[in-house]
């Protein structure tokens, strides 16, 4: 293929992608006259848009939902990172009695998907009567398998004699920790982190199991919800609106950081 | 000596307290419930039952008596088959043509990374727009072609490739991004090397060097887009409910119903530990093959 037949391939493809995000842009500035016209793209109409926008925003409570996605990520990032750094640590350079143990159920645990344990984690948050709460939608998450091992991988490659030396000096374990490794696993802990907001505040499976009041709805819930009432309606503008203000934040954030994103997810394919 | 010792121990102790709470979570939330769920699927339990049947492979053997749920499966394995070929050679060939975009690789690694980070939930009723039977874009495009309108979620011949359509989209730009990665620690001299042995022309350059150099790659890329495809529940959860007539049934989605909307806790538990065996099944040869290549 020459170049000019390359980068034209690539032009049509690059479009197939951006098809989805023009139309929900597009759509969400249009009114109903525009949008069940057909054609290609509805036209703009700044009245309509402004309407659709407000709808989005006060006809569910879309400032919750963000609120709980907000809370609800930061939460399992921090306790995630707080559980698995440590361990990390302790896997790759500290030789403790359970540690085949433990390496060995992480690895069993990486190839166990979320589906699995849900099923008897929903008859426990049942009966513990933890529906519709944060406990519900952040416990399950805090341990993560993958964030055990990236750690554990992390240090692996940090250099023994530099721990040897601070013993040395006089260092304590636990000033080693958080003198020497907290800082050394900065990108380490970016890579994750990349990925949990971007898995957590996405997921749709396990909140639609566990939240069914409006107040405790993350944003993919919060979306279902006011679809099946704005459909009904014939309000498609407002439901893109919604889309748009759910979609922005994390699109815009991690477009600034793309590198970090992209070490987070080819830190798996690495190992 | 003795100090050092003493040193030691110190420090396998502050290993193991510093692992512990790592320990105990993994068995409480992850190895534990699984255990209880392959103990699940061959009771009857159903959620607020007091009491609780042992009734040996039943649930296994409905997932084949049962035509809703062997339909699920037959669906689910027609739709990774298409899926993740198309997702996984389609992102190679793109993450290939990103390579060789020269100054415009930046701009379009960009939009190919946007369906990695946005709401599925939201794009999926943005597609939902786009494949609108009366006033959706790829009709209207159709129609200007002078070709049949249809109706790609409610047509029961179409629906599940429509469906798949749209996982292949969302798959894409993750494995560009993986392959561009892969790509990107590719020794330059290789390229060099193979230009010299007279390996002028890009199929040659990539069968010789981009092809087996990647193989680590391609085969982690295929593994966990099959994983992802026979684990599809958003896109049915929220354009087809399933619907119509059985035809995008999916195995997650089948599960999804049996525990949390119909309380069917064995069934379930049947379907999710047929679905651990699968992925189980794909990590573990992703390791076998990933080992022996070294």
């Amino acid at each position: 293929m020459t170049g000019t037949v390359r980068i034209l391939a690539l032009l049509v493809v690059a479009a197939m992608t951006l098809v989805p995000f023009v139309v929900m842009f597009a759509t969400s500035l249009a009114g109903p006259a525009q949008i069940y016209a057909g054609g290609l793209l509805p036209a703009p109409d700044a009245a309509a848009a402004a309407d659709n926008y407000r709808t989005a925003w006060t006809n569910v409570p879309m400032l919750r939902y963000l609120l709980n996605g907000t809370v609800v990520c930061s939460a399992i990032l921090v306790l995630q990172i707080t559980v698995a750094a440590p361990a990390g640590y302790a896997l790759a350079k500290l030789p403790f009695s359970g540690r085949p143990v433990l390496l060995a159920a992480t690895l069993l645990a990486l190839m166990i998907p979320m589906q699995v344990p849900a099923i008897p984690l929903f008859v426990a948050v049942a009966q513990a009567g933890l529906l519709n709460s944060y406990t519900a939608l952040i416990v399950p998450f805090v341990i993560s398998a993958f964030a055990l091992f990236l750690f554990r991988q992390f240090f692996l490659s940090y250099p023994d004699e530099v721990l040897e030396a601070a013993r040395l000096d006089g260092f304590s374990e636990l000033s080693i920790v958080w003198r020497l490794m907290v800082p050394a696993a900065k990108p380490a802990v970016a890579a994750f982190a990349t990925i949990s907001i971007i898995n957590h505040w996405n997921d749709l499976y396990w909140p639609l199991v566990v939240i069914t009041e409006t107040e405790m709805m993350t944003p993919p819930v919060g979306i279902l919800a006011f679809r099946s009432t704005a459909e009904s309606s014939g309000n498609l503008g407002a439901l893109m609106a919604g889309g748009v203000i759910v979609t922005a934040p994390l699109v815009i954030a991690f477009l600034f950081l793309q590198r970090s994103l992209i070490r987070g997810l080819t830190a798996s394919a690495r190992t | 000596m003795t100090r050092s010792s003493a040193e030691t121990r110190a420090r396998r102790r502050f290993g193991a307290v510093l692992a512990l709470p790592a320990a105990l979570l993994l068995l409480m939330l992850v190895i534990g419930p699984s255990l209880i769920a392959l103990g699940l699927s061959v009771t009857d339990y159903r959620l607020g039952m007091d009491e609780v049947q042992w009734v040996g492979a039943e649930n296994y053997a409905r997932l084949i008596d049962d035509t809703g749920l062997r339909q699920s499966i037959v669906n689910t394995v027609s739709f990774v088959l298409v899926v993740a070929p198309l997702s996984v050679l389609g992102g190679l060939w793109v993450a290939v043509l990103v390579a060789g975009a020269g100054r415009l690789q930046g701009l379009f690694q960009t939009v190919f990374f946007l369906p990695v980070t946005a709401t599925l939930v939201a794009m999926a009723t943005a597609w939902e727009v786009v494949l609108h039977p009366s006033f959706g874009m790829l009709n209207a495009l159709l129609e200007t072609l002078g070709l049949p309108a249809q109706r790609f979620l409610s047509d029961p011949d179409l629906a599940l490739w429509t469906l798949a359509a749209i996982a292949v989209w969302k798959m894409l730009g993750y494995n560009v991004l993986l392959f561009l990665a892969g790509m990107a620690t590719i020794d330059r001299q290789l390229y060099e090397a193979a230009a010299l042995d007279g390996a002028e022309d890009g199929w040659r350059r990539f069968t010789l060097v981009t092809w087996p150099m990647l193989a680590p790659v391609t085969l982690f890329v295929t593994v966990i887009t099959l994983i992802r495809a026979l684990g599809e529940f958003e896109l049915v959860a929220v354009l087809t409910n399933g619907g119509p007539d059985g035809a995008t049934e999916m195995v997650i989605f089948k599960l999804y119903q049996e525990a949390f909307r119909f309380f069917d806790i064995g069934a379930a538990s049947a379907l999710a530990v047929v679905f651990l065996l699968a992925v189980m099944v794909l990590s573990l040869a992703q390791v076998t093959l990933a080992e022996r290549r070294k």
